[in-house]
């Protein structure tokens, strides 16, 4: 258990060393030597800690006591530090959530919260150990990939200054409470952990310190985050008073108890309730999810780390954790499933749909993360054993395969000077070695038989089984519209354009190792998950649901995977051993005028040369990009303010049924 | 029987396989043979005769090997690949949904060969049958789910042999299959993508680039593809009876007639028609039944 504790304090004294480091040269030896010790130590963990139990790590009281007292500290600082910043943006709103929360939360630590006795405070189970491996793996990859692109991104905006200690200062402490999050069993550490998440993302966001862009939108994320860790510091306060603990497992088991014998304590959808919104603001769900497309403007390992392995990754975590108390039972349940389902069904559809009429990849990827965690959300409300597994599938192809993309396009960004799908125009014949890699990556995320697709199958068999076949109809139209966007960049990616020069040399070698090796992964977990899925996943969910016995857990049956598995490889053996073979006698296009030989221009009339251009197809009559996204965020928040008044009502009812009893409050 | 990784695969399973393997083919190129002739005569002429298609095929083979990207005909043959692959899941009773997304893969394919050449014809032509595949595969995969709930499984041997005679219960999602179908079969008013009316096409749509050996093979995707859609209407009246059997074979029979006199009734419409036109049929029917059957369920009238 001690690589427990490393797991969280090593990336937290490489990101002090960061700070100190002023050179490249001495820097990145140091980033790669710090990524590969967190990913070994994660791997590592996660090798000799798997198993069907919850494995705990005891902290002698003492020891808690002083970790307990140092956090109330550091938050105290904290929100100290987000007062000051908000007054110097003259960011109001941001300094009042701080000065509620933290407050309330160190008012509840000094005087109920004191007497709370905890029993775990970490723990680690085969779900935390999954995401410990991503955020090892994937997080300090793109770390790694950060030595390369950071050198070009200080070059190209001389403007933003070099802040790069800072910046990798910000990037391991992520790591660090990353990990800190997936295993904090005490909801007052999550909590902690939670809310250095937010402040290392807002200070991320906001890199280029010149832009007003990048102020605006790190304060939209910070007040939107602040806004989820308000109703987590609630949903803390709400859980010890009425349960007299702060545990996440004791809740687990007394919703799970209660949704067995029908008897549910009053307190507990609250509690759920507010942990639940809390996840829906990180995730970026509707009507939250504007923080997250504003949050391009920082640095592409930014993105690629807030969008693959931290940060919405921490929202989904959470949610997907509470899934076991989640689900609708009767037909007028108003309550945190309703709200979860409803939100991410929604999310899905309608950032799908908002996808689909962008040209700017780095937008595209956004909204496709916010449409994925969407039905990564809306899995996790249906509450069942299999749409948990399709749930958890999802977590982990996404994070492969978003943070590929990501690099990718980072990269083609640096090279040919747009982030633009318009501008990826014959790319193949540029680059042909990174259109590859983003071919891979797109057909990742929606193309059967590779991972996404096979996640959306099993969501779509799972909700189908569920009590809320209605979901459904989100689901169909959802992912119909997802083989639109990707589709459409698919076919730029393989369109083949005649007399493009080679620039693909000048890419540093830590960016095409990194892309190199997630392209890999990318595969590799497609062809093995089925023995993941039974080793990790499986035991997790009849831990996690009771009763659920380990052939029934499996949204999917065994032999549907391995026709999925031997249909990948069949398709990457036509494609590798036949790509561009022909010995066909290869003549120019037809083009309604003589051609002029380059396949890019004709003869038209009165012999004048005419240039062709072929642009892609946005749809932007049919689906808007802000009517979409206004839809989505009014549904959400009519859904949130119904579960949210409901649940507070419940409360308000139990404060009169206590005071009528005589109780403390 | 044999053990496929839990699985039971009867031999009349892997037999309905075979026979699909060979006599899909023969089967899709006599439909296309007597489509024509329905068409010349509803159009008063003589039409050709009905093995033309295949008469067809074996000339184009006979063409000049001619391409302008090496990679075209790849994906071609990737797309008649996966088309007979996904048709072998259907008549050996694989899993419904895995049909859908082999299928899917098939039209993906097809689009890719079209991008792939990078001309302006082909590539409108691509996008367009993206279009379609955008506006028709909510309602497809709703037909999977209507079918699933009505028959308790995906698995399309369950389907078949299972009691429920589903298009009963699936009244409405049978039309909004009918609506796509339209799609599917390539025909007008909806025939956006690659059209056989001359007349109302831009040069060859998807096609344009394609041309002997590959476009032969893409009228054998096309003759699968069609005793594959056919099979979805067939699922819709089987429940294991000679009688239902029968039945729906002459509703497969039926209803190709019913799109032939469709495709000869109409010219092409717009694609915003095709697309709205064809979310609303899938949302009004598709959506009520699916939420019908949902109260069904939930009374405990169907499934298991």
């Amino acid at each position: 258990m001690g690589v427990l504790a490393l797991l969280i304090l090593f990336p937290l004294i490489i990101a002090l060393i960061m700070l100190a480091i002023k050179s490249d040269k001495i820097r990145t030896p140091i980033v790669v030597g710090a990524a590969i010790v967190i990913g070994a130590l994660s791997i590592f963990f996660a090798v000799t800690n798997l198993g069907s139990e919850m494995k705990v790590m005891w902290l002698s009281a003492g020891a808690a006591e002083i970790v307990g007292n140092a956090m109330i500290v550091i938050e105290a600082a904290l929100a100290l530090l987000i007062v000051y910043q908000g007054l110097k943006y003259k960011k109001y709103l941001a300094c009042i959530l701080a000065l509620v929360q933290t407050p309330l939360l160190i008012w509840f630590e000094l005087t109920k919260g004191h007497d709370i006795k905890t029993e775990t405070f970490l723990y680690s189970d085969n779900f935390s150990i999954i995401m410990i491996v991503i955020i090892g793996v994937i997080g300090s990859a793109i770390c790694v990939y950060a030595t390369g692109y950071m050198k070009d991104f200080t070059k190209h905006h001389p403007d933003a200054g070099d802040r790069r200690p800072f910046f990798y200062f910000l990037m391991f402490l992520f790591l660090s409470a990353m990990f800190g999050i997936v295993i904090s069993n005490n909801l007052v550490w999550m909590y902690f952990f939670w809310e250095i998440t937010t402040l290392c993302s807002f200070f991320l966001i906001g890199y280029s310190k010149g832009l007003k862009e990048a102020i605006n939108n790190s304060f939209r994320a910070l007040i939107m985050n602040l806004l989820g860790g308000l109703f987590f510091v609630v949903g803390i306060v709400v859980l010890g008073y009425f349960a007299e603990t702060v545990e996440l497992s004791s809740l687990l088991t007394m919703a799970t108890e209660g949704k067995a014998t029908g008897q549910m304590m009053p307190f507990i959808p609250v509690v759920v309730g507010c942990l639940a919104f809390a996840g829906l603001t990180k995730a970026a769900q509707m009507p939250f999810s504007s923080w997250l497309l504003g949050a391009m403007v920082a640095p592409t390992p930014t993105s690629a780390l807030l969008h693959s392995s931290t940060m919405v990754k921490a929202g989904v975590f959470l949610i997907v954790k509470l899934s076991p108390a989640l689900g609708v039972n009767t037909m007028f349940d108003i309550g945190p499933g309703f709200m979860v389902i409803l939100v991410g069904g929604v999310t899905f559809l309608f950032a799908s749909m908002a996808a689909l009429s962008q040209s700017n990849a780095k937008r595209v990827l956004a909204y496709s993360t916010v449409a994925n965690l969407g039905l990564i959300v809306a899995c996790a409300g249906v509450g069942t054993a299999p749409a948990v597994w399709a749930a958890i599938l999802l977590i982990i192809f996404h994070a492969v395969t978003k943070s590929l993309l990501f690099l990718c396009v980072g990269t083609a960004e640096h090279n040919i000077r747009s982030r633009d799908i318009e501008d990826m125009d014959g790319l193949f014949g540029r680059m042909p070695r990174l259109a590859a890699f983003m071919i891979v990556g797109i057909s990742g995320m929606f193309l059967a038989p590779f991972g996404m697709l096979i996640s959306k199958w099993a969501a779509l068999q799972a909700v189908a089984d569920s009590n809320d076949a209605w979901l459904v109809l989100f689901i169909v139209f959802g992912s119909s519209v997802t083989l639109f966007y990707w589709m459409k960049w698919l076919g730029k990616m393989v369109a083949v354009v005649a007399n493009r020069e080679n620039i693909q040399q000048n890419v540093h070698n830590a960016e095409w190792s990194i892309t190199g090796g997630l392209t890999g992964l990318v595969i590799a977990f497609t062809i093995t998950f089925p023995f993941f899925s039974h080793t990790t996943i499986v035991p997790y969910l009849t831990g996690a649901f009771k009763g659920i016995s380990e052939a029934n857990a499996e949204a999917l049956r065994t032999d549907n995977l391995i026709i999925m598995i031997v249909m990948v490889v069949l398709v990457l053996c036509l494609i590798l051993l036949l790509y561009g073979r022909t010995n066909k006698r290869v003549v120019p296009l037809y083009m309604s005028g003589v051609n002029k030989g380059d396949d890019l221009t004709y003869e038209g009339a009165m012999q004048k040369d005419v240039p062709i251009a072929l642009r892609n197809w946005y749809l932007a009559d049919m689906f808007p990009e802000k009517l979409m996204n206004k839809i989505g965020n009014i549904v959400t928040c009519v859904v949130l303010t119904l579960t949210l008044t409901y649940l507070l009502g419940i409360v308000l009812y139990m404060l009169d049924y206590l005071k009528s009893m005589g109780g403390v409050l | 029987m044999i053990n496929f990784f839990g699985t039971e695969i009867s031999f009349m399973q892997i037999l309905t396989g075979v026979l699909y393997l060979v006599f899909a083919p023969v089967i899709g190129c006599l439909i296309a043979g007597i489509d024509r002739k329905i068409t010349a005569r509803m159009q008063g002429r003589f039409g050709p005769p009905i093995l033309q298609p295949y008469y067809d095929m074996r000339k184009l083979f006979a063409k000049e090997a001619i391409t302008v990207r090496g990679s075209q005909e790849l994906f071609v043959v990737c797309c008649l690949i996966f088309m007979i692959i996904t048709g072998l899941f259907f008549f050996a009773g694989g899993n419904l949904l895995m049909v859908i997304f082999t299928l899917t893969m098939a039209s993906v394919f097809l689009i890719v060969a079209g991008f792939s050449s990078n001309s302006p014809f082909s590539q409108i032509g691509a996008e367009r049958e993206l279009l379609l595949m955008m506006t028709y595969e909510p309602m497809v995969l709703l037909m999977a789910v209507g079918l699933y709930l009505v028959n308790g499984s995906f698995d399309v041997s369950e389907i078949v042999m299972s009691d429920p005679i589903s298009i009963i219960y699936l009244a409405g999602m049978f039309i909004g299959y009918m609506y796509v179908l339209t799609m599917k079969f390539r025909k007008s008013p909806f025939d956006l993508s690659m059209s056989h009316h001359a007349h109302q096409e831009l040069v060859k749509g998807l096609t344009t680039e394609f041309s002997g050996g590959t476009m032969a093979v893409l009228e054998i995707v096309h003759w699968y593809e069609n005793v594959l859609l056919l099979g979805f209407v067939f699922l819709f009246f089987s429940n294991g009876t000679v009688l239902m059997v029968a039945i729906g074979v002459v509703a497969c029979l039926a209803m190709y007639f019913l799109e032939i006199i469709i495709d000869n009734g109409y010219a092409r419409m717009k694609w915003q028609f095709a697309f709205k036109s064809g979310w609303i049929m899938t949302i009004i029917f598709g959506g009520v039944n699916l939420i019908v059957l949902y109260y069904l369920k939930l009374f405990g009238l169907i499934g298991a």
